[in-house]
């Protein structure tokens, strides 16, 4: 298993540039006219899980982007799936 | 290195991906039947799906010097018409004694609809019935979980199933602990975007462990990569795993799992 140093010069410019990504994603969204989202709203409310100190932050931000109801649907309201409960 | 792709959909991919995964060290790959990006008009369309699996695509792979394997099924996309999807599954018995044919599979839910878990429950009574191994799709995206769950609840109705013999694939952080816990094998789907990357799946391997868990591509017609197995394991030894642990995970638990269905022969 590798050190935090090692794992550090390894992967921090990749993990560096996927923030900076993302940032530049938010400011992006907001010069653009349109209506609000509920997609965008999934996304902020999982931005703090990142800053908790907890072991498994993937696990909780995927737990966020879920569906948590639990009965069965009569028909599929549409085929696909869009990362976020929107419906 | 010698790796086993135990999950790849490869009427969607071109001759020059065989050549691909023989290059990398691919010596067996297997295809679970699936949804082909649209839907099929006649369960006639599928009647030509498994004879593609069973006759050509095992010459295409063999012309690389890759064993070619397929399990069976009408994709849970595709079954939220029973009717539909009974005529299909009536097609099954024809082709299931074929000689490449491993189980069941991949079955499972889309949308988590109701006519969805009815048709997976019967898929696996005929894997029941014909004593197969069955492979297990879970939903995508925010359905994953719910669909997991829901595909749990419904194993554990039937009391004569061998839960060695189930791999329940494309399981993520939020699913993964779920499904070994219950005692099912997991499958972990490198996908650039919607499911695990390749350091996200060995995050998974160090936390959860390597037993009863193997790796996939699942490449298709989608935003997939055929060399994902062999990247994670450029990966995994970047992370300094072991050769022992990476010939573990890409080949030695595919083998083993596989190995149930007296069918698959290196």
């Amino acid at each position: 298993m590798l050190s935090k140093k090692e794992l550090l010069d390894m992967y921090f410019i990749d993990a560096r540039a996927r923030l900076i990504d993302l940032a530049a994603f938010l400011d992006r969204l907001e010069r653009h006219e349109g209506a609000d989202d509920i997609r965008l709203r999934y996304l902020r409310e999982a931005l703090p899980i990142l800053l908790e100190e907890r072991p498994d932050r993937a696990k909780a931000v995927l737990e966020k982007f879920s569906d948590h109801t639990t009965e069965l649907s009569e028909t599929a309201p549409f085929q696909g799936a869009s990362g976020a409960p929107v419906s | 290195m010698s790796y086993i792709e135990p999950h790849a959909h490869m009427v969607s991919r071109t001759t020059d991906d065989y050549e691909r995964l023989a290059l990398a060290g691919c010596e067996a790959l297997c295809e679970p039947a699936f949804w082909a990006g649209f839907d099929r008009s006649s369960a006639d369309g599928f009647y030509d799906y498994f004879r593609q699996l069973t006759e050509y695509e095992p010459k295409r792979a063999a012309r690389y010097g890759i064993k070619h394997f397929c399990w069976l099924c009408i994709n849970p996309k595709e079954a939220d018409d029973p009717g539909f999807a009974r005529e299909v599954m009536a097609l099954i018995p024809e082709f299931i004694g074929r000689d490449n044919v491993l189980g069941i599979g991949e079955i499972g839910l889309n949308k988590n609809t109701r006519s969805e878990l009815k048709i997976f429950e019967e898929h696996v009574q005929i894997a029941l019935d014909y004593d197969l191994p069955v492979l297990i799709h879970t939903p995508h995206l925010e359905d994953k979980l719910k669909g997991t769950k829901i595909i749990l609840d419904s194993l554990a109705s039937f009391s004569k199933l061998d839960r060695s013999k189930v791999i329940i694939d494309h399981v993520e952080e939020h699913t993964v602990a779920h499904v070994l816990d219950a005692g099912y094998w997991a499958g972990m789907t490198l996908y650039p975007e919607s499911k695990c990357t390749p350091n996200r799946a060995i995050d998974i391997l160090e936390v959860y462990g390597s037993e009863n868990i193997w790796m996939n591509s699942a490449c298709d017609w989608g935003v997939s990569d055929p060399m994902a197995v062999p990247k994670c394991a450029l990966e995994m030894k970047r992370r300094k795993h072991t050769p022992e642990m990476i010939r573990k995970v890409t080949y030695d638990n595919p083998a083993k799992f596989l190995s149930q269905s007296p069918r698959f022969k290196l």
